[in-house]
């Protein structure tokens, strides 16, 4: 297995493809860094994590939406041609004649992109991260380093997700066009604001809409809006999670920044949901990989 | 002494959404022969392949290589074949050389020992100056040599060849076939799909016939060849200076022969078994001059044309 990450590692680094996502993810780093220098000094500071601000002030776009909008790009683009580009060039019946587990064939094929993966977002938060340091001068605390690497491990397994998605395309579909076009769609349609759907889901059941809590928890079968409340709690210590408190309540909230470790409480439900839905993406595709029929075509 | 098995096949049955590809199928190779597995398009050879290296289950029957089970322990079945397919892939971005490494390493060989194995196959199939060029700018001729590189690397003891000439120029063939003919001394069993029946001809002791999943038949292949044409007897031409009934007389009664015609010059004797010694002493005592004498050839055409008339 270790074999098959090492090669698809040597695969994916002289790909003209990941040189484009690198470039990508380089633009959104620069694009990003020069809304927080507009924005930092007018952003709300109280909580005193100011360096955080960095990922997560801008005027339009921060660091953290701009990550939030790649990953799953970069997760589809690297997984969309995983099994079927193989299969049709017919290196797949190659690999699968040497000795080796069928598994450690995908097994690698997920690994090699997670790694992948994590370097792009590592490269970007270290290049935000270290242009940053140079432009404000606020070195970051302890906990927010804690945070922001929570954050970093978010976001990978957020790409996982998707890469996985895109991997169990790629094995059910032997066009290449079909498994990038399903994986992406999919992603749309989780991306539309739920509001669109408002009236549809009133028609259809009126009951829920009125319901914050049915809503919330509606939403929260979307990968797209688990990571949008993971990232949130961890980056804005202020966020106190959602749907506790009706909308007159806020005003009376406190505008403390909630610890570290009461942080990971607010979103802990949200990171498990995350997990669970990559882990299921990655059991579906490795059960019907081991399933599938090698076929004399 | 009878030879080992390497491969044995046990009604090994295969179907595809109800129709049966493979039925019921009992092969047997021997150990360091060439052996081919012959048949139309959609006979199930491509099949059976996959069914031995484990990389397809069976409906039901089973397939030993080498003693190991190929559907419970095809590691240990490919860790000692190797195979090359019948529409074979590479990384078209890698060179030659990086492919070869990348099957070596799956392999479990060392570095060093890779690099050794890789030059003495890319040598071996005429590829040692290509060893750094990508693979996207070979001919589909250096391709398929390189697929037998490929499989070679892995120093296999059953090589599993699925049309290896196909898509080669006449020489390339030769070349191919050559190395092919050369491996059971190098102890590799050889099982050989192929159309081009002269080629098995060639190079192949053994060979089995498939037809529609079926087995149609199987041996050796001089056997064959006799059965297809004489009804399994040998049918020996005979040219001599002018024959004379009494010389049809004489070699008539060795015993084994069964029967001799005379054609002008020559005749044609059909015995038992290879009686050349006795007919040629037959016709220099009649005091006739024996110009020559030789086992009618037979094709594998003929096999071939015999079993699908019949079948």
């Amino acid at each position: 297995m270790i074999t098959i990450i090492r090669k698809e590692l040597a695969d994916y680094f002289t790909s003209i493809r990941c040189f484009i996502l690198f470039l990508l993810v380089v633009v959104a780093s620069a694009v990003a860094l020069y809304a927080a220098q507009q924005g930092i000094r007018v952003a709300n500071t109280e909580s005193g994590f100011i360096f955080m601000g960095l990922f997560t002030v801008g005027e339009t776009m921060s660091l953290a939406n701009f990550i939030a909008l790649l990953v799953p790009v970069i997760g589809i683009a690297l997984g969309f041609d995983a099994i079927n580009n193989e299969r049709s060039t017919g290196t797949l019946n190659r690999i699968l004649s040497q000795p080796i587990y069928r598994d450690s064939v995908i097994n690698g094929k997920f690994l090699a992109g997670m790694i992948t993966l994590a370097i792009m977002i590592f490269a970007a938060m270290l290049l935000v991260a270290g242009y940053g340091l140079r432009m404000i001068g606020v070195p970051p605390g302890a906990e927010e380093i804690i945070r922001l690497f929570i954050y970093f491990v978010a976001v990978v397994i957020y790409g996982a997700f998707w890469m996985g998605l895109a991997i169990l395309f790629s094995i059910l579909s032997r066009s290449l066009a079909i498994s990038l076009l399903c994986p992406l769609a999919i992603w749309i349609l989780l991306g539309i604001p739920v509001s669109v759907f408002n009236p549809y889901i009133e028609f259809i059941v009126p009951a829920i809409s009125n319901s914050m809590g049915t809503a919330l928890m509606l939403l929260r079968i979307s990968p797209y809006w688990l990571f949008a409340e993971s990232t949130t709690a961890l980056l804005d210590p202020l966020f106190k999670g959602m749907g506790m408190f009706t909308s007159d309540m806020t005003g009376m909230l406190l505008l403390r920044p909630l610890s570290l470790d009461q942080s990971l409480l607010v979103v802990w439900p949200q990171l498990t949901a995350l997990i669970c839905l990559t882990v299921i993406c990655f059991a579906v595709s490795y059960v019907v990989f081991m399933r599938q029929e090698i076929r004399a075509t | 002494m009878e030879k080992k098995t390497v491969l044995e096949t046990r009604d090994l049955t295969k179907k595809y959404d109800g129709t049966t590809v493979v039925d019921r199928l009992n092969l047997h190779v021997a150990e360091n022969e060439v052996f081919g597995l012959l048949g139309p398009n959609g006979a199930g050879k491509t099949t059976t392949i996959l069914m031995l290296l484990g990389l397809t289950e069976p409906a039901s029957g089973s397939a030993r290589v080498f003693g190991f089970d190929s559907t419970r322990e095809p590691l240990k079945v490919k860790r000692l074949t190797g195979y090359l397919p019948e529409r074979l892939g590479f990384y078209d971005n890698l060179t030659a050389r990086q492919n070869l490494r990348f099957i070596a390493w799956l392999n479990n060989m060392g570095d060093e020992e890779a690099e050794r194995q890789i030059d003495h196959v890319l040598e071996a199939v005429g590829l040692a100056e290509k060893a750094d060029t990508a693979v996207r700018k070979l001919s589909r001729g250096m391709k398929q040599r390189l697929g037998i590189a490929d499989v070679l690397v892995k120093k296999p003891r059953l090589a599993i060849l699925d049309e290896p000439t196909a898509g080669l120029d006449p020489e390339g063939i030769n070349q191919i076939l050559d190395l092919i003919a050369g491996l059971p001394k190098m102890d590799t069993t050889v099982v050989m799909c192929s159309h081009r029946l002269y080629e098995v001809q060639r190079i192949c002791h053994s060979i089995a016939i498939l037809a529609e999943g079926k087995l149609i038949v199987e041996g050796d292949l001089d056997a064959l060849g006799r059965d297809a044409l004489a009804g399994g007897r040998y049918r020996i031409e005979v040219e001599t200076d002018g024959a004379s009934p009494q010389l049809v007389e004489v070699i008539g009664q060795i015993s084994g022969v069964i029967n001799v015609e005379a054609a002008g010059n020559f005749l044609h004797v059909t015995t038992d078994s290879d009686l050349r010694a006795a007919i040629s002493k037959a016709v220099v005592n009649s005091g006739v001059a024996l110009i020559q004498m030789k086992v009618q050839e037979f094709s594998l055409d003929d096999i071939y044309k015999k079993y699908f008339q019949e079948g």
